[in-house]
């Protein structure tokens, strides 16, 4: 079994289990069989907002230092369940999680887990760029200054925004409004505003989705960039993005349920990026890549 | 590969339905358009006309006994002389309102947070019952709840007459007014601050302190403004609780104090045109003095960056 798509669970045969990669003749890379390191685990998440089921029993990990797609048809519940990986979904009245969330082996959803550190190792950049209207240098220096940081904080923005490819445009104008830059400049500011509180994980949701095409192509750079360092997970409507950027890729759809009338988003599979774009294993993945459906 | 001759159209030709071609009771709709927008112009003049008089009742008559005396003297004792001017007056109004403002902002914005980050909280109906309620309290009875409570002596707290009896007069009329405009101001900020805030590990004092009072603060501070600048122009509640007095006071307690509005009051009932020509001219202090905060309030809300 490639261990890179497999963990414990892959062999739980509940029936609801979303369908999962199988084995397959072994690609060129699948020739390397170093063990991953996990790094979020996911374990038969299910998401309500009030009676109506958003997700149902997703498992999967997330590979430390890598980056992971998840891509579906609208309202297949991709933000929904980015949301529950930093806990933002208990923010949402009426939002209820349940099954696990292991963060390096730690459950986040634990009773003596505290959100607010979850949010600081997990970070977030949101569809919209959505600077606070202060100074670049102010928006940069804000989570750091949460947690009481006072010296050092000169470096700090610095080097964050020299991580988010963005020093170089903004290096003599820190005191001016973040509001004042481009659309994909905000947006690689929100990146170096993410990076200064030093999380690990860095959840994007759809973070392209309000740019140009220059714009989106230099945030993927920098994304692949990021990746040596932190563990990646981007909500992506644009396949092409996904192939060119991810490690990995979740496919989701939605699960109709015509006696109940609902619609619950599901996952369908996930595996190398390669694979599920050239040789996936459910129909349904392919019919969506391909564009025959969703 | 061709290359094609365009086509042009030719207007002339009659083929197609021209631009200049109107539709069946486009005449009529026009004619109809006109005399709205005429009735509309008369709609807004009327409005309009009252306050013009107003202002202008006050500055012609006002302006003429307006002066640097005027600012900086007390009224002589008869109504019978001229000259002299509302010191004691000016001095009073500021030092309630602002007191008042001490009162009514803090509280007013504490509430106004609680109500929008609680909009479904335990208290939030009834907060918003009582800011409702108060806000169409008769500023008379304000006066007469507050003489009850903290001149009297007989069953309210004896601290009789004076400055701070009337800054509570006027903190419960601008309470309810900082209350909605701050609620209101507060719901414009947009969630996905608060979002970004909370998602970079913000507690929630920290996303209120540090991201949605900074980006209200422009629509927060013209709110208040304009609350203070609805205070300082009450003389109702003042009759009750400020009772006037004849000299400047600086007192918070045990002295009753003076107000623009109550020597106006007193100098428009007395027959003599010393005190006539002063109280023209404490309305016209008045008036700058509120047209003066709306303007400071207007050019702040400008600055707003929500
Ligand atoms: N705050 C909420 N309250 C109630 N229902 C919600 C809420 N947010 C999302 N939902 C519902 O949950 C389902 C999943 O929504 P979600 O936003 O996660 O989908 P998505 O896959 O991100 O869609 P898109 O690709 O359009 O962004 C949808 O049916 C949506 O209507
Ligand atoms: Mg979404």
């Amino acid at each position: 079994m490639d261990p890179r798509t497999s963990t414990a669970r892959d062999l739980d045969p509940a029936p609801m289990a979303p369908i999962r990669a199988e084995h397959r003749p072994a690609s060129a890379e699948d020739a390397d069989t170093s063990p991953v390191d996990v790094h979020v685990t996911l374990d038969e998440v299910s998401v309500h907002y009030g009676p109506f089921t958003a997700v149902r029993d997703v498992s999967f990990d997330v590979h430390r230092n890598s980056i992971t797609a998840l891509i579906g048809p609208s309202g297949c519940g991709k933000s929904t369940l980015l949301r529950t990986l930093n806990r933002m979904n208990d923010l949402v009245p009426g939002a209820t999680t349940s099954g696990s969330v292991t963060y390096n082996g730690e459950d986040i959803y634990a009773e003596e887990v505290d959100p607010v550190e979850v949010r600081r190792r997990i970070g977030m950049v949101f569809q919209k760029p959505n600077p606070f209207p202060k100074s670049i240098y102010d928006n940069v220096a804000f989570g750091p200054r949460l947690n009481g940081t006072k010296r050092g904080l000169d470096e700090l923005v610095e080097h964050s925004l020299q991580r988010a490819a963005l020093w170089d445009e903004v290096k003599d104008k820190l005191s001016q409004s973040g509001l004042s830059l481009s659309g994909g400049q905000q947006q690689r500011l929100c990146i170096a505003r993410a990076i200064a509180v030093n999380p690990d994980v860095i959840l994007m949701d759809e973070p392209c989705s309000a740019l140009d095409p220059i714009a989106t192509l230099r945030i993927e750079e920098l994304m692949k960039d990021m990746a040596s360092e932190y563990t990646i997970v981007i909500v992506t409507h644009n396949m092409q993005q996904a192939a060119r950027v991810s490690d990995r890729t979740a496919f989701f759809t939605v699960d109709m349920d015509n006696e109940r009338q609902d619609r619950t988003g599901v996952l369908v599979e996930i595996d190398q990026t390669d694979t599920i774009f050239t040789n996936a294993t459910d129909p349904r993945t392919e019919g969506y890549i391909t564009g025959r459906f969703g | 590969m061709s290359v094609d001759t365009p086509v042009r159209p030719d207007p002339e030709a009659g083929d197609r339905p021209s631009l200049t071609v109107t539709t069946p009771n486009a005449r009529r709709r026009a004619l109809i358009s006109r005399i709205m927008s005429g009735a509309l112009f008369l709609a807004v003049m009327a409005a309009v006309t009252p306050l013009a008089i107003l202002l202008w009742q006050t500055l012609s008559n006002g302006w003429g006994p307006f002066s640097w005396e005027f600012l900086t003297t007390i009224e002589p004792l008869s109504y019978r002389e001229t000259g002299g001017g509302y010191l004691h007056g000016i001095v009073g109004t500021l030092y309630m309102t602002g007191v008042a403002a001490l009162i009514s902002v803090p509280l007013g914005l504490a509430a106004a947070v609680y109500l929008t980050e609680r909009p479904k909280g335990r208290y939030a109906s009834i907060v918003r019952f009582f800011t409702d309620v108060m806000t169409g309290v008769p500023s008379v009875f304000v006066g007469l709840a507050v003489y009850a409570l903290l001149v009297s002596g007989s069953g309210g707290l004896g601290l009789g007459f004076g400055t701070l009896a009337g800054a509570a007069s006027l903190a419960i009329i601008m309470l309810p007014i900082v209350v909605r405009s701050s609620e209101e101001m507060l719901r414009l900020v947009p969630g996905d601050l608060k979002q970004a805030a909370y998602g970079l590990g913000a507690r929630q004092w920290q996303a209120t302190f540090k991201v949605t009072l900074p980006a209200a603060a422009p629509g927060l501070t013209t709110g208040v403004i304009l609350a203070v600048a609805r205070g300082a122009g009450e003389t109702a509640p003042l009759i009750l609780t400020a009772l006037g007095a004849r000299e400047v006071v600086l007192r918070l307690t045990g002295a009753p104090q003076a107000d623009i509005g109550l020597l106006m009051l007193d100098g428009f009932r007395q027959p003599f045109e010393g005190g006539i020509e002063r109280a023209w001219a404490g309305g016209f202090t008045l008036i700058l003095i509120t047209l003066g905060l709306s303007i400071i309030a207007r050019m702040i809300a400008r600055r707003s960056q929500i």
